[in-house]
């Protein structure tokens, strides 16, 4: 049964809600290793603005789930810890949504799942990301949700700061020493394979853009490809040549790697439902 | 008292509260505070977030209602508006000169110029002494709304609030 075109707007607020908390958690991994204190501080500062932005559009999922029909909201998830909330006719918050759904409920693209590793991969992931979330957020504003168009509106200011520092530090590891170079090379090699997801339309944002509510990825592309490639020269480094792309996080196939995401990020709400602090 | 009087002295309270971060900026010279409306004994601050993650909000709007509680308002409402979304071209000169007398580089120009410009960094003088001859050590901070910099003549480190 296709969605209805509430219910397909939550689920695609859900898909940019996902990419900013998980890429977000990813990141403040950083928190407290950081190679040296600024860099930790940006990496941090930057989770945080993931974070923020994760929140606000978690709670405008919440808020359309709950106006949905008792009928429907059965339908949307399978995680049981949320099913047993829904059941029970309560209404739900961003918390919810953050913590008590299971990886298969999750939409966000397999990159920002992608772990650290070192210094080079985390600044090649973020890099592929950031120049994909500029132009995304940028074409977002235009958006009849009038909620979207807002977090967009703001975000895209975070995020042309995250960006910036991070096509600087690509320039900074490629036009570096030979090791700086090697390394951050084979980060973007082994990441690129990640990269088609963010620009498949899947049925969910078909009929976002249909609805006027999402963006058309697919032409995005272009200007994702030419800040990429603009950059790498810069950089001196190679654009990678292979075009096999993994797919399926927005479908809610994920690789190994959310699982233990989550089981760190949503323990304390599993052990002690509820719990504040 | 009149609701256009009532609004006036609500200002005047807002005036008091400060950003938790910045203790020397208060709300208003911030420009986070959009809107004042007042219902009866009912009473709404609209506030912006500075950026998406601040957690200097949250404190935020509980001093607001403590400012307006300890004044007798029992309802007070906190509405975040996320658009349009908050720049520094919305603080207040007066509160410039007091980020620049806290030893804070006030921002320095209009927030709209090439946001895809790479390496690109502002002229900042030093907060103390003045000097142009400074350097960026790094473009965040302590804060969201802070980066590093530091003074080549007086050798002092210092921090800016970034242009947004």
């Amino acid at each position: 049964m296709p969605n209805s075109k509430q219910m397909n707007q939550l689920l695609y607020t859900l898909q940019i809600a996902d990419n900013a908390l998980i890429l977000g958690h990813r990141i403040s991994e950083w928190c407290g290793h950081g190679p040296i204190l600024e860099q930790d501080i940006a990496l941090t500062n930057t989770a945080l603005d993931h974070l923020g932005q994760a929140r606000s559009l978690y709670q405008h999922a919440a808020d359309m789930f709950n106006a949905l029909s008792s009928d429907n909201k059965k339908t949307l998830f399978t995680s049981t810890a949320l099913q047993n909330k829904i059941n029970k006719g309560e209404a739900l918050d961003e918390d919810d949504l953050a913590y008590l759904r299971d990886g298969w409920d999750f939409r966000n693209v397999l990159l920002t799942e992608q772990p650290n590793k070192d210094w080079g991969y985390t600044v090649a992931r973020s890099f592929l990301y950031d120049a994909f979330s500029f132009y995304f957020y940028a074409a977002l504003q235009k958006s009849k949700d009038t909620v979207l168009a807002a977090v967009a509106e703001k975000s895209l200011k975070e995020v042309t700061y995250h960006l910036r520092w991070s096509s600087e530090w690509m320039i900074r590891l490629g036009d570096g020493t030979e090791e700086s170079k090697t390394r951050v090379q084979e980060a973007l090699d082994s990441y690129w394979a990640y990269t088609g997801e963010m620009f498949e339309m899947t049925a969910v944002d078909k009929a976002a853009l249909a609805d006027g509510i999402g963006v058309d990825i697919a032409a995005i592309k272009t200007l994702w490809q030419e800040r990429v490639n603009m950059v790498l020269e810069e950089a001196t480094l190679i654009l990678p040549a292979n075009t096999w792309m993994h797919s399926g996080g927005k479908e809610c196939r994920h690789s190994e790697h959310l699982g233990y995401i989550l089981a760190e990020m949503q323990f304390m709400q599993r052990a002690y439902p509820d719990m504040e602090w | 008292m009149n609701s256009d009087n009532t609004t006036k002295h609500i200002y005047e309270w807002l005036q008091q509260v400060t950003d938790p971060e910045v203790p020397v900026l208060t709300i208003l010279d911030l420009g986070i505070v959009r809107d004042v409306r007042v219902m009866g004994d009912e009473v709404t601050i609209v506030i912006t977030p500075t950026y998406s993650g601040c957690p200097a909000m949250d404190v935020i709007g509980i001093n607001i209602r403590m400012a307006l509680l300890s004044r007798g308002f029992k309802k007070v409402h906190i509405e975040q508006q996320l658009s349009p979304a908050w720049t520094t071209d919305w603080m207040t000169e007066d509160g410039k000169r007091k980020l620049k007398e806290y030893g804070i580089a006030p921002p320095v120009r209009k927030t709209s110029d090439n946001p895809l410009a790479l390496f690109e960094d502002d002229n900042i003088p030093c907060p103390r002494c003045n000097s142009e001859h400074t350097e960026l050590v790094s473009r965040f901070g302590p804060t969201s709304c802070k980066s590093l910099y530091k003074c080549l003549d007086c050798k002092e480190p210092f921090e800016h609030f970034k242009c947004h």
